[in-house]
């Protein structure tokens, strides 16, 4: 088990005070605090090895080089990417999901179909939207009652033309825990390719990519304690090197002509430009100190903090208050997606013009409930966490939602139902 | 309690039991403001007579700010002419709040303000 009390000491924000109180962080789905070791790994990037990687013929060139590639080796063996994958440094994972949706789609065409679900974050679903234009079809799978996903549904979706399933390891918003290697077998049998985005589960629990054999899988440096501005893609050399380069410029060349050029090998391909050399050291030194604390321990951190928050939402009966999410914690991330009330969704034409009395909406909105926590210096997200799909099928214009990590413990999760309680007093009608 | 804490208490007063709610029978003119993104909505009735904002509703749906925000305005701009209500600054809006809002919360505070601007632009 992970010693939560420990791991904080790492943490220096964790120690800042706002209004004499400490900070009870619960928004580590949005991004996660930063411990001293992946800060110190910067600066000293910074203070000792600064100079542009790969074309520099003197040391302090060629070590920064070696700190860089030694970087990806360490992110690429964290995932398990094995000899035949590699990691392209990317911005976050939305920049990964839209590099593959842009370069893989030169293969797709009108009637070709890419199978997405109900519960991905807008990165995941808004890169394909782009391909309707050339007439590829999205299908959407849906959830089952118990907020998994539907995968009854999937096998009828899926049909010959069906050439991408990309899909979600971990919801954002549910915390829902998908069955991936099911859904990559389910994939390939139908000849498509498997997309992953591993945003919300490489952070939090042991990933191994060649085991659940994904195509394709994105990730973000800063939702797993490394800087922002640094993720990745990985995916096998063998696909990256059939697929078109991303971006063009330097690095990513072989040789340029005035009126074309060569690529570089993979990843160097997909890396136009200097890249974030400082975030790629940055995240090698989160992956250090994941490796540390264990992902086994991590994941059974989390789940620990999960179950003890069902089971005080249980215990409590907090007025109004209800949750959206799988109740089993074999299957259920450390999220924890909750509103007061019914928050309707917006819908003007039947709640406003055609009565125009009021309204029945009894329940308190997710912005008042982030903003009354904040009153205890608790961070939760509110809003639709950019999974408006998502909202919709709950039927809900907004919802509360507080993410745990490994600084995290049981007191925080009681201080949120003591912040939840007090709101629910407070605002009620 | 400190003076954030009365202004807190004064917004969910005027959240829980709004004035000036409802609609009115022979309004000259009507409008809903929505913001789609959390689902604040709006709608004001307005009566205008001779220049002069004789009558206002409002019924609504959404945060604490938005509908609190709401309620002050009508009591704010009611029986005052057309051009008065014109020249006020949407500070007078954040004032009436008189809490510190982020900015992303200044949006719902003012949805009421914007919303009867673009309902009386047609009036003078």
């Amino acid at each position: 088990m992970i010693n939560a009390q420990a791991v904080r000491k790492d943490f220096p924000i964790l120690n800042r005070k706002i209004d004499g109180k400490p900070i009870i962080y619960l928004d580590n789905a949005a991004t996660t605090q930063k411990p001293r070791q992946v800060v110190d790994a910067i600066v000293n990037y910074y203070y000792n090895f600064n100079s542009n990687i790969h074309r520099g013929i003197y040391r302090l060139s060629e070590e920064a080089t070696d700190l860089y590639e030694k970087s990806r080796e360490n992110v690429q063996g964290f995932i398990g990417a094995g000899k035949d994958g590699t990691v392209i440094f990317v911005r976050n994972a939305t920049e990964a999901l839209n590099l593959v949706a842009a370069e893989y789609s030169r293969n797709l065409g009108p009637g070709d179909e890419v199978i997405l679900s109900t519960m991905e974050h807008h990165s995941n679903i808004v890169p394909w939207q782009f391909l309707q234009e050339k007439g590829v079809v999205l299908k959407f799978v849906d959830l089952t009652p118990d907020w998994e996903l539907n995968l009854q549904q999937l096998e009828t979706l899926l049909t010959p033309r069906s050439r991408v399933v990309s899909i979600t390891h971990v919801s954002n918003v549910l915390g829902t825990i998908n069955p991936v290697k099911e859904i990559g077998k389910m994939a390939h049998e139908n000849s498509a390719i498997f997309v992953l985005d591993g945003a919300q589960s490489v952070p939090h629990m042991p990933v191994d990519v060649s085991s659940i054999g994904c195509d394709f899988m994105a990730f973000s440096g800063h939702k797993m304690l490394g800087p922002s501005g640094i993720g990745g893609l990985f995916g096998r050399k063998e696909d990256l090197d059939h697929l078109h380069p991303y971006m063009g410029g330097g690095e990513m060349i072989n040789q340029v002509w005035k009126d074309h050029a060569t690529w570089n090998e993979v990843p160097q391909k997909f890396e136009a430009g200097t890249p974030n050399i400082e975030g790629a050291i940055g995240l090698s030194a989160a992956v250090d100190y994941l490796k540390n604390l264990g992902m086994e321990n991590v994941r059974s951190h989390e789940r620990d903090l999960i179950g003890y928050a069902l089971g005080l939402e249980e215990d409590l009966k907090i007025p109004g208050l209800r949750s959206y999410g799988p109740r089993n914690l074999n299957v259920r991330g450390g999220v924890y997606t909750f509103n007061i009330g019914d928050i309707p969704t917006f819908d003007l034409e039947m709640e406003m013009m055609s009565r125009g009395i009021r309204i029945t909406g009894s329940g308190i909105h997710p912005h008042d409930v982030a903003q009354s926590l904040d009153r205890d210096n608790i961070a939760v997200r509110s809003g639709h966490h950019c999974a408006m799909p998502l909202m919709n099928e709950l039927g809900v214009a907004a919802t509360s939602r507080a993410s745990f990590y490994i600084y995290n413990t049981r007191e925080d999760v009681e201080k949120l139902f003591d912040g939840i309680r007090m709101t629910e007093r407070t605002y009620a009608k | 309690m400190n003076d954030d804490d009365l202004q807190i208490q004064l917004i969910l007063d005027h959240y829980k039991e709004p004035r000036n709610y409802g609609k009115i029978q022979n309004e000259t003119t009507s409008i809903t403001e929505a913001n789609p993104v959390c689902g604040d909505t709006l709608h004001f009735s307005l009566l205008i007579e001779s220049g002069k904002l004789v009558d206002i509703r409002f019924v609504g749906q959404g945060c604490s700010i938005s509908q609190a925000s709401a309620s002050m305005l009508t009591e704010y701009v009611k029986g005052k002419s057309v051009s008065d209500i014109k020249k006020i600054k949407p500070e007078v809006v954040l004032g009436m709040i008189g809490i510190e809002l982020g900015p992303a919360r200044e949006k719902c505070a003012l949805l009421s303000y914007n919303a009867l601007m673009k309902a009386l632009a047609p009036y003078n």
